[in-house]
């Protein structure tokens, strides 16, 4: 079988050469025009007036448009239709969309969007978390409460109380291949999208009420993504519909890719947070009460805000039972790019500043952050002399396969936690101006969509006479591994060598309604899918090979490219071949939905995952106290993918998403000036992790152990969870600093050297 | 030729190279990118934009001529730049007969690819360093940035495929003489050759823009979209490249690459080594000159501090003759130096001298970002009095700039605590550094006085070097 085997991605070979093709990549036919956007210059205001003469007589401008233009639906936004492709009068963010230009090549498109003057009536934006408070700017009417038991009573009784404030930066997806998209217009106003997204359904959506046709003549097709990260999810709808208004326009094939700059001025980012807090907790360290407040900026439009905020709500317990607990979520409208889905959809922010709260509790205390994690992990279960009962999160879902006990157990052994804990006291107490510190983290993530009915996939399974195998299913491939991992799963079932087993590009033709590769659901859901549609047609070729042989269908043997029934044993292709002499019909789709979750997200309430992925992670760091320059030295991890389908696929994602949680904990700083301006807008000034900022010792383990729920062959989703397991460096820092004076560090993130200097002196006090 | 932003009748220039072992001739705008070439004229796809500034090296290519082969971004890379070179892209990595190189199956091998598109630059960088033999792969690797896999398992690809021999087709110096690239085009108007001829062009040129990295260059054409008028590309003058280390000074040619000048001037001042291995990457300082650095006049470039330091002299030349002054004098003000339109920056010198020089670069990320501050510090204690003190900083003001304030309260005062302590302090009487994306006013103040207190902590012989740490 081809599961749990640690092959390499499937594109593997295609990378090294150069011969992946993305978006950018495919030849165009000849006549294709190139699109740029022009951009607003103020960040909230009235459009009073555009002179775009200089656009219009820029070098191979075809056409400029603005909204007026627009023939249907100027709408890109994935939720609450209040995103328009151009913006309709009002501008809301520095650098949105106002008009597009259809140039004959993409450097002249860049130039003559350059020449547009747009003059605005400025109004007072709301940039910051406080303004937006101060406006009341925000989604839905007030903010989101989810609660159990009696917070307040709870915080009053208690032997201890803290309260603090947080404050959590955002992060750019920096995808190494930016958003793209290309429209070959077709007959009768057909249209073909080619898209560089998470999210083709929506994209044909979107470009199906832009061209005023049904979904059935818009056919978006995605091969892979040069990384998505979330950044993918509707972030695309605006290229690719902006390629299929200017193909139906011109009658040209159209292709639109943005700049980095462009990009990274246009697209949302993951979410920026305030989050406040009041805990009770007894002498232990226990806590027992804790009332924790949410404050999200969103952005100009609505997009994924309300399910990530959610999302952070949903996390806000991470691994710990909180007996009164009361989550107050507020969701802030702002005058910058509207925030989006990011890898973890939230649930990194909630998951931090729960962590933060217990590592301020032990610093109270003077404990062990460790020690006090521990006592406030959920009840383990599973074992049967345990006599606890099963607890539940803030929102009513019992947590019946909590193995972070054992799993912080092992880790503690694996990675020498204690005696390098006391080694970094030593070493501090003899070096005045470096600081080491070390933290152990946890990490438990629900697993399923929210919102529920997005909790389904499709697959397209065709068996060609000659045996060989056409896969397809609505999943889409960022470099996750999901396309190899899936096809590992057709192999499995068909009992064939994984090279029988043609990946193909995701495409709504062939599988419809898909829901976004998102939430880490794409293996759960997709490979579910897979599964189904090979079971039927497998076992449409054991009925006809059992009434051969007189045997039962489940007698007919599918393994190792051979296929045995009764005494006789064929290739597959062999059966291949005679199933479809017999005229068996060797093709058929799968659907799957995931069982046992229901989800009340007003009352906050129900069962929304169907499982959890849990995780843990031990950094240390070394900060300089002259300049607070910070260092990761050592990570070591145990991660948990239940029965990983690709061992060497998921430690992948393991290590990749520890580093990248780390960035955005530390270097990647996003800053606006006082004009709403971005001015962290290309790599030159926005710092994601580079080669020597991964950790020099980084020790990566999957944790042995099958998901108790039912998944594809017992395995766990992995493409968000290890994200979050760069908490630890951050709060390794914050150790760090705690070594530098008596008070607490009060660390912000991300842990910026500048933001490491602050926090030292107020350490130090 | 590249149609985009043709406003006007351009000069063609024709180049001449060899492209994965085949002689090319391509008749170009001067500004048209190697990248946009490629993708578009060749539709070689293999080598990416991701940033089209040079910061993130998906669009690394291999290029050879008689110094070696380099790793170079081809994204700010001018078309004229690789004339009589050899260009190598991700496509001609692997043998003719398809064999995969080493680095390409290592990578396959430990899986160090995920979305895959920067990983072609990835292999292009980690071949050409397989060639040269280099096996310092976090420095090699620092200017190709990967957000899918945290790097692991490329160093570990990388270190996996060390020891493999180096396949016969990636000797494209060998060929470069075999096939005779001649290196000269002829387009009708020949690039200057001389200082000389160079001086010439600029008599009649005055104003118009000289293009040795195209590092800075390159983005006024890449994210500006700057005419840049009569331009000189300087890649045809040797005598303006190179360092040559006498009993009393040490010459830097304007068109030293900071590659080059990283390998002269390390043993004899490791600290200044050591900040130009984090100047830019690998790929930056192949293309990057000195010469550019100074002439641009960045308030932020980090060439400039350390040169200041350590007491060099500029030497401009223009039509009239060579003329030079301290290095510290040359920047004016911010965007203003002390060049005449006709003139350019021919050399730097420095003294031969003991070593006293410590720089300190800091930045959010330590490789491959310009700094916030850069302070380079030359205390010279004799018989424990402060003999001589050059404090030079980049990011402090509007030009890399000399602390008076702080060099007179060392000078001539006794090497001790109290003496430092008086130099921070003064050192507030310096600079009114501004707040702005990188850092803000006063975290730039605060550790440009704490890096007087690092030369101290470090001269007593304490650990203050982060990067040092081991865990």
């Amino acid at each position: 079988m081809s599961v749990a085997k640690p092959l390499p991605h499937d594109a593997a070979r295609l990378h090294v050469k150069g011969q992946a093709r993305y978006v950018d990549d495919m030849p165009m036919p000849k006549g294709a025009l190139h699109l740029a956007f022009g951009l607003s210059p103020k960040a909230s205001g009235h459009i009073t007036a555009m002179d775009l003469q200089a656009v219009h007589n820029a070098p191979d401008v075809v056409a400029v448009l603005t909204a007026s233009d627009l023939p249907f639906a100027n709408d890109v936004s994935p939720s609450a239709h209040d995103e328009p492709l151009l913006a309709t009068g009002e501008v809301h963010y520095m650098g949105q969309p106002v008009f597009m230009v259809i140039a004959r090549s993409h450097l002249a498109a860049r130039f003559a969007a350059r020449q547009g003057k747009i003059e605005i009536a400025e109004t007072t934006p709301i940039f910051s978390i406080e303004d937006a408070l101060a406006a009341d700017s925000r989604f839905e009417d007030g903010p989101r409460i989810y609660q159990r038991g009696d917070t307040q009573t709870g915080l009053g009784g208690a032997k201890h109380r803290l309260s603090g404030r947080f404050h959590i930066g955002g992060q750019e997806h920096f995808y190494l291949e930016g958003q793209a998209a290309l429209a070959l217009p077709g007959e009768a106003g057909d249209m073909h999208v080619i898209s560089s997204t998470q999210h083709p359904t929506e994209i044909q959506h979107k470009v199906a009420d832009a061209i005023g046709l049904p979904m059935h003549a818009v056919r978006v097709e995605t091969r892979r993504m040069g990384g998505g990260f979330g950044g993918k999810e509707s972030q695309g709808n605006a290229l690719a519909v902006a390629c299929a208004v200017a193909a139906r326009q011109t009658g040209k094939p159209c292709k639109m890719r943005y700049d980095r700059d462009d990009d990274m001025i246009i697209t949302g980012k993951r979410h920026d947070f305030r989050i406040d807090y009041d805990v009770g907790f007894d002498g232990a360290g226990r806590i027992t009460a804790l009332d924790v407040h949410h404050y999200t900026r969103c952005g100009w439009a609505m997009d994924l805000s309300l399910p990530v905020a959610d999302r952070a709500m949903l996390h806000a317990d991470n691994a710990y039972w909180l007996p009164h607990v009361r989550i107050e979520s507020h969701r802030l409208r702002t005058n910058t790019q509207s925030a989006t889905a990011f890898r973890g959809f939230g649930g990194p922010q909630g998951m931090i500043g729960m962590e933060r709260i217990v590592d301020h509790v032990a610093a109270h205390l003077g404990l062990d952050p460790l020690i006090v994690r521990q006592r406030n992990f959920y009840a383990a279960v599973g074992d049967i002399s345990s006599q606890e009962k099963v607890q539940t999160t803030p929102y009513g879902q019992p947590v019946e396969d909590f193995v972070l006990d054992r799993m912080v157990d092992q880790l503690v052994l694996s990675s020498d936690y204690q005696t390098r804990r006391r080694a970094v006291a030593d070493w501090n107490a003899t070096n005045p101006v470096l600081k080491k510190g070390i933290a152990l983290s946890p990490v438990k993530f629900g697993i399923s969509f929210t919102l529920t009915h997005l909790n389904q996939a499709g697959a397209l399974v065709h068996v060609y006479a000659d045996g060989s195998i056409h896969l397809n299913h609505g999943g889409t491939e960022m470099g996750q591994g999901l396309f190899q991992k899936v096809a590992q799963v057709a192999a499995s079932r068909f009992g064939v060598p994984l090279e029988m087993v043609k990946i193909t590009a995701t495409d709504t033709a062939k599988v419809p309604n898909t829901s976004a590769t998102a939430a880490s659901s794409g293996t759960d859901l997709n490979g579910m899918a897979v599964k189904a549609a090979c079971d039927t047609i497998r076992a449409r070729m054991a009925d006809h090979l059992a009434k051969l042989h007189q045997c039962r269908p489940d007698q007919v043997v599918f393994d190792d490219g051979q296929v045995t029934a009764g005494t006789r044993t064929y290739s597959f292709a062999e059966v291949a071949a005679m199933a479809h002499q017999a005229r068996i019909s060797l093709s058929s789709t799968g659907f799957y939905k995931t069982p046992d979750i229901e989800w009340d997200r007003i009352k906050g309430h129900g069962r929304p995952f169907f499982y959890f992925a849990y995780g843990a992670a031990v950094t240390e760091v070394v900060i300089d106290t002259l300049t607070g320059e910070n260092r990761i030295l050592r990570a070591d991890i145990l991660h948990d993918a239940g029965a990983s389908l690709n061992p060497a696929l998921d430690l992948g994602q393991v290590e990749g998403g520890y580093v990248q949680g780390a960035g955005w904990l530390t270097t990647e700083e996003l800053v606006w000036d006082d004009h709403g301006h971005l001015r962290t807008h290309a790599p030159s000034t926005y710092k994601i992790p580079a080669c020597s900022d991964r950790p020099d010792v980084f020790n990566v383990a999957l944790w042995e152990g099958e998901n108790r729920a039912d998944t594809i062959y017992k395995s766990k989703a992995v493409g968000e969870p290890p994200l979050m397991l760069g908490i630890s460096a951050f709060l390794a820092l914050s150790d760090a600093v705690a070594a530098c004076g008596p008070h607490y560090p009060d660390l912000h993130a991300p842990a910026t050297a500048e933001a490491v200097l602050a926090a030292i002196h107020r350490a130090r006090g | 030729m590249n149609r985009a932003l043709v406003p006007r009748q351009v000069t063609l220039m024709r180049t001449t190279f060899l492209l994965n072992g085949r002689n090319v001739t391509a008749d170009t705008s001067p500004t048209t990118t190697l990248l946009d070439w490629l993708r578009e004229e060749q539709a070689l796809t293999g080598t990416k934009e991701g940033c089209n500034e040079g910061d993130c090296g998906a669009c690394s290519v291999m290029v050879t001529d008689a110094d070696g082969a380099r790793a170079l971004n081809a994204c700010i890379l001018f078309m004229p730049q690789v004339e009589g070179k050899a260009v190598r892209t991700v496509e001609g990595i692997a043998a003719p007969d398809g064999t995969l190189h080493p680095v390409q199956e290592a990578m396959v091998d430990h899986h160090g690819s995920q979305c895959g598109f920067c990983t072609p630059g990835f292999i292009t960088t980690m071949a050409t360093a397989h060639l040269n033999g280099a096996t310092d792969h976090d420095t090699q690797l620092a200017g190709n940035l990967c957000r899918c896999t945290g790097y692991a398992p490329i160093i570990r690809a990388a270190k996996a495929a060390e020891h493999a021999p180096i396949p016969e087709h990636m000797h494209d110096q060998a060929l470069l003489s075999a096939k005779n690239i001649p290196g000269t085009a002829q387009t009708g108007t020949e690039p200057p050759t001389t200082p000389d001829a160079l001086a010439k062009w600029m008599d009649q040129n005055p104003g118009g823009t000289l293009v040795a990295g195209a590092t800075d260059v390159g983005l006024w054409v890449t994210k500006g979209f700057r005419e840049l008028g009569p331009t000189a590309f300087l890649n045809r003058i040797p005598e303006l490249s190179g360092v040559t280390i006498s009993d009393t000074e040490i010459r830097i040619g304007a068109g030293t690459t900071l590659t080059e000048l990283q390998d002269a001037i390390a043993p004899l001042h490791p600290s200044f080594g050591e900040l130009i291995r984090r100047y830019g990457s690998v790929q930056v300082r192949n293309a990057a000159t000195i010469g550019g650095n100074i002439a641009n006049g960045s308030p932020i470039g980090d060439g400039s501090p350390a040169l200041i330091a350590l007491g060099a002299t500029l030497h401009l030349r223009s039509i009239d003759g060579p003329r030079s002054l301290p290095l510290q004098d040359f920047f004016v003000n911010y965007g203003k130096q002390d060049r005449a339109p006709n003139e350019f920056v021919e050399a730097i010198t420095i003294p031969r001298q003991a070593d006293y020089l410590r720089c300190y670069k800091l930045s959010k990320r330590f490789d491959q970002d310009i700094s916030a501050v850069c302070g380079c510090l030359w205390i010279e204690v004799q018989d424990g009095i402060v003999h001589t003190a050059r404090l030079a900083y980049g990011g402090m003001a509007g030009t890399p700039t000399r602390a008076a304030a702080a060099e007179a309260a060392l000078t001539d005062q006794p090497w001790q605590e109290d003496t430092v302590r008086a130099a921070m302090d003064a050192l507030s009487r310096d600079f009114t550094p501004l707040s702005d994306m990188r850092a803000s006013a006063a975290y730039r103040m605060e550790t440009a006085q704490n890096m007087i207190w690092r030369y101290w902590t470090e001269d007593q012989g304490l650990a203050t070097d982060i990067l040092d740490v081991t865990p």
